[in-house]
């Protein structure tokens, strides 16, 4: 093939825009789709900042710190040579960052500035107030619009993918995507294309996560043989504020800037909480962890808080939920740091949490599952080999997976901050891949015969045809609903088998019920609910690969607790120190230290596992005391 | 869930008068809903709501509402729409604070895809006239940009928090459906780019892309924009600097063209 060629990338975040910018920079022509304009993506979203260990502030931090910190905090599921690639990156991620504009908060020097995260001793966490990733995103989106300007990337905004056009090897050689406008259906080719969509977390209805967040686009490349690894890892963020139309994030920086978790002491306690004394106040975190106090990871303060409110009964007026005090921090120093969190809470609650303590509960947050995608490494540095085409790439010859939409650098749980790193390291490493997987090609997607394209396009605009038809009783946004709520009751804090039966009954239940449909709206122009009728099957998909994957696990490990398989405490502070606990751990990780795989099937997801290698560290017990 | 911040459902209900229009163009009229009262409910949830059960207070089923909304957070800048007349962000607008029946209108500074939902391209064309970015010599590790003071880097940070949600240019009295004017955000952002150092390198460039209609000088100083603007961007004194900068470069251009012309050889 010829040195410049044509990709697509599908979603316009921090891993989308990265793999563009890398594919661009290369001299190839990008198509990039989204069904948003790309600014709007949910990346924005991000309030904390971005890990990388530059050891600024002499606490003799270190690239292996952060692999250390990441593979553990992941409970030794993350694929490793990934993220040692992915530590070792970091700084000059942040750099890059720097030099595009991004307004990272400076010391009185000029220099970055860096703040503790969740699940780290040391100050690693570069941030810009408290908008990280709107600054991060905004500054890929410029360069990606500079790119447009010079005519290297072509933007379809408000154009939503559908599935890929496959040739008779299995290959894929380009897309099948909707304009959300004019409901117009085409084919793009392309010599790879890349699924950078994000996470599913509306599949869990009220998430914190952006209302575009379906999932849809992974869920149907798992109907088309994409494997999908780790599903039943989904990280409920310990502090959100509850809300009618979603869960909106309290970031972990409110904790990390000396935010205070506590209940009342007595159940039910009817004072307001200013008139609650501190000898009545139960700051249970600080005094179970008092090494990491209100900065355990998040699978750990979310279990307390959880258990708190459901198990014992201290929740806040005997409901759920906890107080999050920042009271006591001065307003100028709340204003400095993170004006935005506080602004978001004034806004969206209506108190002043400068004054008032706010009022959080856990809610879903991240999927730390997601495509499966391989790496190859370099034997020498144990990190991603640069420009391997093997790196991010699905199990579907030239398709490739970046972002939370892949399932590679988190494990069985995401410490703070360090999302954007892999969004933005995944696209990366993952754009050069793409273009080597081309290069590699013998024949070029865009010589291929227009009869795979044809096909494709047929496909889908019959699809769409009968699905325009469908006029029974139910309604798909109440079927997306129903799915969300029964996810978010039983297939996120706490995981039991009975429950996780009847989910999967459920998603099943709702699946018959998508049969009988009404698509709600006949016209031609911007039918957001025909798109969405399509979208909530594959939510269904993805609701029961995840419920499967977590139904199959039988143990506890990072975000996914299931008390019924959960070890007993050990005796000793240091775990190690426990030999009889010891003895139990191991038993345990030798069975369960693997990646689910989940393939498609028409009778429910086949669930398989693979074994996870740890050339870079060797697994260990997990503790925070 | 039951949580401690109160849901609860009450025998109130609330009245929604919400602009329908079937395509660009089309014929335009009031659908009239009425759903339950939710405490802590908001437009979009309220737009959520009718979703499910799409059926008018005359008791005829329509087509569910479109439109725009992605992180309900006040930040993707999706959401924008006219509420009781006044242009604003749907996600933040809290029905505790809204007079009945809210009546929910689209942009009309932009042209209308479907009821609410818009077309706000100019915006993003109007970043691209202004270059509005770092044009950084590649993504290869060259290690950290220049240093910045506290001082700078937090007039920049309000600079960089715009959604490009559109508000600004809805406000604006010079800004209509057939012109070209920028519009505040742009101009704010060609400031953000000028004052970052790196930036500065090309601050003519942006400061000339400014210059002539649909410019700077088409601003009538109404200062709507900076009334109207969720990130409360202080939009008019980016107006202001930018309109300083053009005409310096007016100047520069009647008086020194000689110097000009000797390029970027640098001193001596």
């Amino acid at each position: 093939m010829a040195a410049a060629a044509r990709f697509t990338v599908v979603g316009g975040g921090l891993a989308g825009l990265m793999t563009t910018i890398k594919l661009a920079e290369a001299g190839h022509q990008v198509d990039v789709l989204s069904v948003v304009p790309v600014k709007r993506s949910h990346s924005v979203c991000a309030q904390g900042g971005i890990n990388g260990a530059v050891n600024t502030k002499g606490e003799g931090d270190h690239p292996d710190i952060h692999v250390m910190d990441t593979l553990r905090g992941g409970d030794f599921l993350a694929e490793q040579v990934s993220v040692k690639g992915m530590c070792y990156a970091a700084p000059g991620v942040i750099y890059m960052l720097d030099r595009m504009g991004v307004t990272f908060n400076r010391t009185s020097e000029g220099l970055l500035d860096f703040r503790r995260f969740g699940g780290t001793l040391h100050h690693r966490t570069a941030f810009a107030g408290a908008t990280t990733g709107q600054q991060l995103l905004y500054a890929l989106d410029e360069q990606v619009r500079r790119y447009e300007a010079e005519g290297k990337v072509t933007k379809y905004e408000f154009w939503e993918w559908l599935g890929t056009v496959k040739d008779e090897s299995g290959r894929c050689i380009g897309s099948v995507a909707l304009d959300l406008r004019t409901m117009e259906i085409r084919t793009f080719p392309a010599e790879a294309v890349c699924l950078a969509t994000g996470g599913p977390g509306i599949v869990f209805g009220r998430s914190t996560n952006s209302i575009i967040n379906t999932g849809t686009a992974a869920g149907r490349a798992y109907l088309e043989g994409a494997i999908y690894a780790n599903g039943e890892f989904i990280q409920v963020h310990p502090t959100s504020i509850p809300g009618e139309d979603k869960l909106r994030l309290m970031s972990e920086s409110v904790r990390g800037e000396g935010g205070r978790v506590w209940v009342p002491r007595k159940k039910a306690d009817p004072r307001s909480p200013k008139d609650i004394p501190e000898s009545e106040r139960w700051y249970f975190l600080e005094e179970k962890y008092p090494k990491y106090k209100n900065l355990v990871p998040r699978d750990v303060a979310t279990r307390e808080i959880f258990t708190v409110c459901r198990d014992l009964g201290l929740g806040i007026g005997g409901r759920d939920g906890v107080y999050l005090d920042v009271t006591h921090i001065p307003a100028k120093t709340l204003d400095a740091k993170i004006k935005g969190v506080m602004e978001i809470y004034e806004k969206f609650v209506g108190d002043d949490p400068r004054n008032t303590p706010m009022v959080i509960f856990p809610g879903m947050h991240y999927s730390m599952g997601g495509l499966y995608v391989s790496f190859e490494a370099d034997p020498r540095t144990l990190t991603p080999a640069e420009g391997s085409p093997k790196n991010q790439a699905t199990n579907i010859p030239g398709l490739y997976a970046a972002g939370e939409a892949d399932y590679a650098f988190h494990g069985a749980n995401r410490l703070g901050a360090n999302s954007l790193l892999s969004c933005i390291y995944s696209g990366m490493i993952g754009g050069p891949a793409m273009a080597a997987y081309a290069k590699n090609n013998a024949q070029s997607a865009a010589a291929k015969s227009d009869k795979y394209f044809n096909d494709a396009k047929k496909y889908w605009d019959e699809r769409f045809a009968d699905l325009k038809k469908m006029s029974g009783p139910e309604n798909p946004y109440q079927i997306a609903k129903e799915l969300g709520d029964v996810m978010t009751e039983n297939c996120t804090v706490v995981r039991y088998n009975d429950r996780l039966k009847k989910t999967i009954e459920k998603v099943r239940e709702l699946k018959d019920r998508w049969k009988n449909v009404n698509v709600l709206d006949t016209g031609n122009v911007a039918n957001r609910s025909l798109s969405y009728t399509n979208q909530v099957w594959n939510m269904l998909e993805l609701g029961e690969v995840i419920a499967t994957s977590a139904l199959l696990r039988d143990e506890s490990r990072g975000a996914h607790y299931k008390p019924d398989f959960s070890l007993p405490e050990p005796k000793t502070k240091d775990p190690r120190e426990d030999a009889g606990w010891m003895e139990l751990w191991k038993k345990r990780h030798e069975k369960w230290a693997k990646t689910t795989m989940a393939k498609h099937a028409p009778e429910g997801p086949q669930i398989s596992y693979e074994d996870v290698p740890t050339p870079v560290l060797a697994p260990e017990p997990r503790w925070y005391a | 869930m039951d949580t401690a911040q109160p849901s609860s459902v009450s025998s109130q209900t609330i009245t929604f008068r919400i602009w329908r229009q079937d395509g660009p163009g089309g014929e335009s009229h009031y659908d009239e809903f009425r759903i339950p009262y939710h405490k802590g409910a908001n437009v979009v949830s309220c737009l959520m709501e009718i979703q499910r059960n799409p059926v008018t207070v005359q008791g005829k089923k329509v087509a569910p509402v479109v439109w725009d909304a992605a992180c309900l957070e006040e930040v993707c800048g999706s959401c924008a729409m006219n509420i009781n007349g006044r242009v604003r962000m749907a996600c933040s607008a809290l029905i505790d604070k809204l007079e009945q029946p809210i009546t929910l209108e689209p942009l009309k500074k932009f042209p209308v895809i479907r009821d609410l939902t818009v077309n706000r391209d100019r915006m993003f064309e109007a970043l691209k006239r202004v270059k509005a970015w770092i044009p950084v010599d590649g993504t290869h590790n060259l290690g950290p940009g220049p240093r910045q003071s506290p001082k700078d880097h937090a007039t920049m940070y309000v600079l960089s928090t715009c959604i490009t949600c559109g508000s600004c240019l809805e406000a604006c009295p010079q800004v209509t459906l057939d012109n070209h004017f920028v519009g505040a955000a742009a101009i704010s952002q060609a400031r953000l780019f000028n004052m970052n150092p790196t930036g500065k390198l090309n601050a003519e460039e942006r400061t000339r892309a400014l210059m002539g209609p649909g410019g700077v000088q088409d601003c009538g100083k109404a200062q709507n924009c900076v009334k109207v603007c969720p990130k409360e961007i202080p939009l008019t004194s980016s107006i202001a600097a930018m309109n300083r900068e053009v005409t310096k470069l007016v100047i520069k251009d009647l008086f020194f063209k000689d110097e000009e012309s000797k390029g970027h050889s640098g001193p001596g």
